[in-house]
Formats: C-alpha cells, sequence, structure tokens
C-alpha cells in the first residue's frame, strides 16, 4: 500500500468512526444516565436517513433538511420518551430489551408504509461535490472531510455540553445518584426527557449526513445499531470519551481489515475475514479489561 | 391458592394429550408447523437455562443451534441421511465443546458486558462460516436425505415421515422439559438460582460459582445443539443466519415474553410468537394498509404491549411460580 492509499483510507477511517461516535454517544448516554437499553437506537439512524431523502426531495436541498429532519427528530425523541420510555424506568433491562425490540418492528413498518422499500440516493450538496486531489489519479472527496469535520465539533460540543455547563452536571449527577438530584429540587423526568431527545437527535443527524455517502436503504439502522454497541462496550457503557476513543479504533479496524491483504500460509486471512474484526477487537477488549477501556468496574 | 399447581397440572396434562393426538387429526402443514414450534420451544428453553435460572443474559445463544446444525450437515452423505444415533450425539458434543471455549472467557465479564461477549463471539462464528468458503459460504449446506434411525439393522422411526418426525421431536421435548425440572430441584439448580439471586453470598458460602455458571452455560449449549439438529433435520439446510444475532434475539424474546425463570414460559413464549406471526401475516388490508405484509407493525405493537403489561411474561400471570 502506497502513501496516497494509505492516507484515504485513514480519511475513511476517521470519517466512519466519527460517524459512529454521533451514534454511540447518544447510546450510552442513554444508558448511563437513564439506565435504559435502547434497541431502536439504530431505528433513528435509519430515520434521520430517510428524512434526509425526503425533505431534499421536498424542500430542495440538504441544507434545509437537516434542520428540518432536526426539528422532527427531537419531536419524535420527545414524544416517543413520554409515551413509553419513561414507563421502562421502574422495570428491568429485560423489558427494556423487548420494548425496545418491538419498538424497532413497528419503525421499520412504519417507514416501509410511509417511504417504500427501495433504495434511494442522496445527491452530496453543490457546495460540497468538489474533490481535493491528492497525486495524479487519487482524488478525495470534500463531503466526507466536511463530515468528519462536523462529527468533530459535536463531539467538542457535547464535552462542554457535559463537563463544563450546569446542566451538563446536573445530568452527570443524575446519572450517579437519581435520588438525590430529585430531591435537590431539579425535575429528573425533564432532564431525561432532554437526554432522550438529544440521543435521538444525535443518532438521526448521522443518518442525515451519512445519507449522501451511504445511500439509503431499509434495515440501514440494524448493521449500524450492533456496531454501536461494541464501540459502547469497548469505550466503557456511560463514557463519552470511551466511546470517541471505541468509534476511533473500529473505525480504523474495520476500514483497514478490508483493505489489508493477510495471509498464514494459504490461508488468506484478511480481508476474507475483515468481518470479525471487529467482533475479535471486542472481545480481546473485554477479556483484557471486562468493564470496556474506560468504564468503572462493576 | 392450593389449587393452583393441581390447576397448572390438569392444563398441562391436557395440552400433552393434545399434542400426542395432534398428528392423528391434522393435516401435514399443522403437524409440521406444530414441529416448528417444538423446535424454537427447546431452544427458547435451552436458553431460559442461562437467562431465567442463572440471570445469565445471552445474545449469542443461536452459536450453539447453529454449530450442531452445521454439524449434522457435514456429517450427511450427499446421498443418504447421517446416522441418527451417532450424528444426534456428536452435534450436541460439538455445541457442548463450543459453549465451553466461550463459556470460559465470557463468564469472565457480567451485566451487558457479558450480553456483547457472547454477541461477539457467535458473530465471530458467523463472519467466519460467512465470508469463508469452509462450510458453503453465505449459501449454507443442503442435507438432502434426514438422519437415518437405523440402530442394528432396526429401524424405530422414520424421520423422512412428517408424523415420525414430530413424535421423535415431541418426546425430546418432554424428556427436556422433565429434565429441566429436576434439574432445578437439584442442588446444582438451587446453586444456580442463588447465584442468580446474589453471587458473593453464594462464594463465600463456599461454592466455586464460576465452575457451577461453567457447567451451565455448556449444559445451555448442548441443549440448544439439541434443537439445532432438529431444526437442521427438519428444513434440510443449514446457513449463517442459523448462528446470527437475529435468532439470537427472537429466542430472547420468546423467553421473556413466555415468562423467563418458569419452566413452561419459553415454550409458551415460542408458540405464542410463531402463531402470532402465522396469524399476523394472514390480516387483510386495512384503511389502505396492507396488514398482512407489513406484518411486524401489530407485532411490535404486541411485543410493546407485553413489555409494559406483563412485564412477566405470560406463564406467571397464569400461575406458574417463581422457583
Amino acid at each position: 500500500m502506497d502513501l496516497s492509499t494509505f492516507l484515504i483510507q485513514l480519511l475513511n477511517a476517521m470519517q466512519y468512526g466519527l460517524l459512529l461516535f454521533l451514534l454511540a454517544a447518544g447510546l450510552t448516554l442513554i444508558f448511563g444516565i437513564m439506565g435504559i437499553i435502547n434497541l431502536a437506537h439504530g431505528s433513528f439512524y435509519m430515520v434521520g436517513a430517510y428524512l434526509a431523502w425526503s425533505l431534499s426531495m421536498q424542500l430542495g436541498s440538504l441544507w434545509l433538511a437537516i434542520p428540518a429532519g432536526i426539528v422532527l427528530s427531537v419531536l419524535l425523541g420527545i414524544a416517543l420518551e413520554w409515551l413509553l420510555i419513561r414507563r421502562l424506568y421502574r422495570l428491568g433491562h429485560l423489558q427494556q430489551v423487548l420494548l425496545t425490540y418491538g419498538l424497532i418492528l413497528i419503525v421499520e413498518e412504519l417507514r416501509s408504509i410511509i417511504w417504500g422499500d427501495e433504495v434511494h440516493g442522496v445527491p452530496v450538496p453543490q457546495l460540497l461535490s468538489a474533490s481535493i486531489p491528492l497525486t495524479d489519479t487519487l482524488s478525495y472527496p470534500v463531503y466526507r472531510v466536511w463530515i468528519s469535520a462536523v462529527c468533530l465539533l459535536l463531539a467538542l460540543l457535547l464535552y462542554v455540553l457535559i463537563q463544563r455547563t450546569r446542566l451538563g452536571m446536573t445530568i452527570r449527577a443524575g446519572a450517579s445518584n437519581r435520588e438525590m438530584v430529585q430531591s435537590l429540587g431539579i425535575d429528573i423526568d425533564l432532564l431525561y426527557r432532554f437526554v432522550f431527545a438529544l440521543g435521538v437527535a444525535l443518532a438521526a443527524f448521522a443518518g442525515m449526513i451519512a445519507a449522501p455517502v451511504s445511500s439509503v436503504f431499509p434495515g440501514m439502522g440494524n448493521h449500524v445499531l450492533i456496531l454501536c454497541f461494541v464501540v459502547v462496550v469497548i469505550g466503557g457503557i456511560g463514557s463519552v470519551k470511551g466511546a470517541l476513543i471505541g468509534a476511533l479504533l473500529i473505525g480504523l479496524v474495520d476500514t483497514f481489515g478490508k483493505v489489508i491483504e493477510f495471509k498464514v500460509g494459504n490461508f488468506q486471512l484478511l480481508p476474507q475475514l475483515s468481518g470479525m474484526s471487529v467482533y475479535l477487537l471486542m472481545a480481546a477488549v473485554l477479556l483484557w479489561r471486562p468493564a470496556g477501556l474506560f468504564g468503572r468496574n462493576a | 391458592m392450593i389449587t393452583r399447581p393441581r390447576t397448572v397440572t390438569l392444563v398441562a396434562l391436557l395440552l400433552l394429550i393434545a399434542l400426542v393426538l395432534l398428528p392423528l387429526l391434522a393435516e401435514k402443514f399443522t403437524v409440521q408447523f406444530a414441529t416448528r414450534i417444538l423446535i424454537m420451544a427447546l431452544f427458547a428453553m435451552s436458553l431460559n437455562l442461562l437467562v431465567g435460572s442463572g440471570g445469565l443474559v445471552s445474545l449469542g445463544h443461536a452459536a450453539f443451534f447453529g454449530i450442531a446444525g452445521y454439524c449434522l450437515a457435514l456429517l450427511s452423505p450427499p446421498d443418504h441421511g447421517a446416522n441418527f444415533w451417532t450424528s444426534l450425539p456428536l452435534s450436541m458434543m460439538a455445541a457442548g465443546a463450543l459453549a465451553l471455549v466461550i463459556g470460559a472467557l465470557v463468564l469472565r465479564t457480567s451485566g451487558i458486558y457479558f450480553i456483547m461477549a457472547t454477541l461477539a463471539f457467535a458473530q465471530m462464528l458467523y463472519f467466519l462460516l460467512h465470508d469463508t468458503g469452509i462450510a458453503g459460504g453465505s449459501d449454507g449446506i443442503y442435507i438432502y436425505v434426514r438422519p437415518d434411525a437405523n440402530l442394528f439393522g432396526w429401524h424405530p422411526f422414520d424421520l423422512e415421515k412428517f408424523r415420525d418426525f414430530y413424535f421423535v421431536v415431541l418426546s425430546v421435548f418432554v424428556l427436556v422439559l422433565i429434565f429441566l425440572g429436576a434439574l432445578r430441584a437439584s442442588l446444582f439448580g438451587r446453586v444456580i438460582a442463588g447465584i442468580r439471586v446474589n453471587e458473593r453470598r453464594m462464594r463465600s458460602l463456599g461454592f466455586a460459582t464460576l465452575r457451577y455458571k461453567l457447567v451451565c452455560f455448556v449444559l445451555a449449549g448442548i441443549l440448544a445443539g439439541l434443537a439445532g439438529y432438529f431444526s437442521a433435520a427438519q428444513f434440510g439446510v443449514v446457513n449463517p443466519d442459523m448462528l446470527g444475532w437475529h435468532l439470537s434475539g427472537a429466542a430472547l424474546m420468546m423467553v421473556i415474553l413466555g415468562g423467563m425463570g418458569t419452566l413452561a414460559g419459553p415454550a409458551l413464549g415460542a408458540a405464542v410468537m410463531l402463531l402470532l406471526e402465522l396469524g399476523l401475516q394472514s390480516l387483510p388490508a386495512a384503511g389502505g394498509i396492507d396488514l398482512g405484509k407489513h406484518w411486524q407493525l401489530p407485532m411490535g405493537i404486541v411485543i410493546v404491549l407485553v413489555a409494559l403489561y406483563l412485564p412477566a411474561g405470560i406463564a406467571r400471570r397464569f400461575g406458574e411460580a417463581d422457583e
């Protein structure tokens, strides 16, 4: 592999990892703070991608579709929390798994009824459709660089929100002791609703900006859901920093697992077995640190 | 309510009689569908041994189900059936051996990390079978002839006949039910239940909890292999989806739906899930929406309602007690 191919793959890995981080951050916050295992998180990613497709068709531009889609996904998050999720706090993890699994089926079928089962493409916006030439033959699309930049910015904003603001302080306090925060006069229900809507919006936003590079198709949330759980578990549940490190690791392993050739004797290990690489990484991390890289030991 | 256990026994007995009479009255499709329910019930019961009894929520249980199926497929010659009496124990042993290796590794973790660790190992196997050509790749392997029950020249049953197949699966189901009931009442079952409630206490009482959990994991793997063997024999094909997380997830749904930790719950959950699937698929169109095609929508709504209003599962609703 020469340097320019390596560079392109490295940029791809970063972009993929950062996108996964947006999803995993919401998942880890919802789990770490609210104690909810949300299997339907991948469905929100799919909803985001479909919103980007249908809204940009109707409004004429992805730039208009994204803010409209964010508003809709926040509303969806608030409605779901009010209708279903808040009833789960007093139930166990298994009921949460059951309910959010049911939610996956409902969202998937509603998607099929509303938007159909076809695969769609979303055009890259004019402004970002250029490519950066690297060598005579290779170039790198600006849009992918933009995705990475936006994700990094959001990661920074999340860090500031959680570590540096009063709201973030109450969120962190709520994660470690719900009753104490409540008895100090803070409306914990409202806080939870905010966290859940934030998680939904992050997942949907990831779907929206990913739509032009990954296309929009049924079931696109399921694969991403499992990867998100892998990221969250590698990083340690509840840790946003862990989610960032985990997501970048997964991005690197997954991307380079597909392009590196690696043979043992006559048996081609990579890229043939690249599908396994992510899970191998997770298994290795869990055997080394049973509560993830940045998790508190149970 | 002193009469309750007796009512439950009576209902169970009536159900068993109905299950025995079923193939004599029903046509082929119904019998085959009932066989499928019994096989999935076996699989859900094996998972319940982990989830309900030991508190070990596994999302990779299909690995053992699938590996036994693959074992049968690899043992089956293309032109005649594998020998039932050797291929069944071999397939179960393969599942057990795999469970021993995976269990020894994943039991170091707990809680949601355990869920994810079991998922990781099952997915690794899935991709190993899916992306390499070692066992037919993503297409899988066909089993052209069902296992042959020849025992030194004597044929007690013929699995190619759908009624014989049903009765063999039903017998296995009843035997496993009795075995699990006995296991629950045994010292081993009580230690496992104790570990679920408070592992530290059991350890300080002098039980090597890790070893008990590992035995439980291997036992559950072997029983899942039993179900996988019959599933592969029934459908005549194995493919990587048999090990995928969708199947592990579906089994978990059956266990929770039926009532985890109860003896009959997982079987009840399997029956309800499969019957619901069949019933919803034949729904008519309503309000311009083809509900039969979108049957997963009402299915999802039912699952959500069960999670909210029957959190302990169906079986407990009808009086089956916790251990």
